[in-house]
């Protein structure tokens, strides 16, 4: 399975102070494949998700994506800041709370990555970035500031600001929890999307049923360590561990996907 | 009662005007070497290297915290004897002034920059940024707009501030309206024409900063 995973995490290990949140923990994602991670709030599944791009530095593991790979703890050197830099510029991160740059248009948002860090051609630039903006319907709000976008308008153009990257794998960090119900859809539906692509993904996520409906995989986690994980539909249907269960049983597991409406 | 007399005061219009034109001059090298030594103490209260943080917060407090008269007094006629430099009395009060300035506007800028949201900089490192560039890119251009108002606060209180450079001799609007109050015997005359000066450049300045203040929130 190594041979062909695109992401491979290994004895992943990170403490905030006393606090640990990640205990050991193993992940192997295949090219093309969509892991979701789901838990209760404070199973760490964030974390890991940032020590995917190494936003959160481990204290010990080792983290692979592609052909870049990196190893923490016992004595190793941590990456310098060029390294760290030129590794994350690989992986697409879309946040909870958006963090779109205020004070550039949505244009300028997504130009922001190819201009600064992959040092692309202004015009050039320009196109790819009306070409992701296209991608996940909002080529008409090129110009307006992101003040004046609605939240799941506002995800979206995240979205099309990591993909402007061109990045191998993308990481999702909750990108629905802080919509309104009403907008979770056209942002699933992007997901979606990508994951029809041929997208590596990781997401961390509360909406079970989309889970089962995209994910390759699922991860269950807790208190910083891995419960189960399996076929996304086998772990969400059947679950075999009684933690996963218990949690489960706050969600509708099944059913349609909320109405999505991307065009809008 | 008594008798204002304001128009003994045209012939020494001269002198006066000279002072005016110290005070500015002066104000606009101080507000400029202070913003310089503020960069730097902003930057280096918030390096990741202890030591530098060290130096920095040494330097903000030790200017924060003692009287700028005090320190005027202190880079003339002290700083000579320890450290073997003479300086004029303008070069010892431009220095004193900028460092004090520089104090104020290290802590202005250090609150800016920290008061962007860690998301802004983790979007920026996400995309593949370097610290420095989405300090560059994503965090100054933001932080810039909410420390305007401060900046400005801070360079008018700095104005006033070159008042007190009259106590080493150097040649302001203070100091003139002395050497006039003498030999006039008006000093009330003298000193109300002063401070009227004082806020006639003032005033007009806080206005047109109120109004980029309101300008700056409009396009938030």
């Amino acid at each position: 399975m190594s041979d062909t995973s695109k992401i491979e995490i290994r004895s992943l290990r990170k403490s905030f102070g006393s606090n640990e949140v990640l205990k050991n923990i193993n992940l192997d994602v295949p090219k093309g494949g969509v892991v979701a991670l789901i838990g209760p709030s404070g199973s760490g599944k964030s974390t890991l998700l940032r020590c995917i791009n190494l936003l959160v530095v481990p204290d010990g593991g080792s983290v692979r994506v592609g052909d870049i790979s990196f190893t923490f703890g016992g004595g190793s050197k941590l990456p310098d800041v060029r390294t760290l830099a030129n590794f994350r510029a690989t992986t697409g991160m879309v946040f909870q709370h958006f963090n779109l740059f205020p004070h550039m248009t949505t244009l300028q948002n997504v130009m922001e990555g190819p201009v600064t860090v992959r040092r692309i051609a202004k015009a050039d630039a320009e196109k790819l970035a009306r070409a992701q903006l296209a991608k996940v319907g909002l080529a008409e709000k090129a110009d307006q500031y992101p003040a004046t976008l609605s939240g799941g308008q506002k995800q979206r153009v995240a979205i099309a600001r990591a993909l402007a990257m061109e990045p191998d794998v993308m990481l999702f960090d909750e990108a629905t929890s802080a919509l309104d119900p009403e907008l979770v859809g056209e942002v699933l539906n992007v997901i979606q999307q990508l994951a029809s692509e041929g997208m590596t993904m990781v997401i961390v996520t509360h909406e079970i049923a989309f889970a089962r409906e995209v994910a390759d995989r699922l991860i269950f986690m807790r208190d910083g360590v891995v419960v189960e994980e399996g076929p996304a539909r086998q772990v969400i249907d059947n679950p075999r561990e009684a933690a996963t269960r218990a949690f489960l049983s706050h969600f509708h597991r099944t059913g349609a996907l909320p109405p999505a409406n991307a065009a809008s | 009662m008594y008798q204002w007399d304001f128009g003994i005061l045209w012939s020494y219009r001269w002198l006066f005007l000279n002072g005016l034109g110290v005070t500015v001059g002066f104000t606009v090298v101080i507000v400029i070497l202070g913003l310089v030594f503020g960069l730097f103490g902003a930057f280096g209260s918030l390096a990741r290297f202890k030591p530098v943080r060290l130096v920095a917060l040494t330097f903000i407090e030790a200017f924060r915290c003692t009287p700028i008269l005090v320190q005027l007094i202190w880079f003339y006629y002290a700083l000579p004897i320890l450290a073997g430099v003479e300086m004029t009395p303008i070069t010892a009060s431009a220095l004193a002034l900028s460092l004090y300035g520089g104090s104020f506007y290290s802590e202005i800028i250090r609150g800016g920059i920290i008061s962007i949201d860690k998301g802004q900089s983790e979007a920026g490192a996400a995309l593949g940024m370097t610290p420095v560039q989405s300090m560059r890119r994503i965090v100054l251009p933001q932080a810039i707009k909410r420390m305007i108002p401060a900046l400005m606060n801070q360079s008018i209180i700095q104005f006033k501030n070159t008042s007190l450079v009259s106590v080493l001799a150097v040649p302001d609007l203070v100091y003139q309206s002395q050497v006039a109050a003498h030999d006039s015997y008006r000093p009330l005359e003298t000193y109300t024409a002063v401070a009227v000066a004082y806020a006639a450049i003032l005033i007009p300045l806080t206005i047109l900063a109120r109004r980029g203040e309101k300008r700056l929130a409009v396009s938030e």
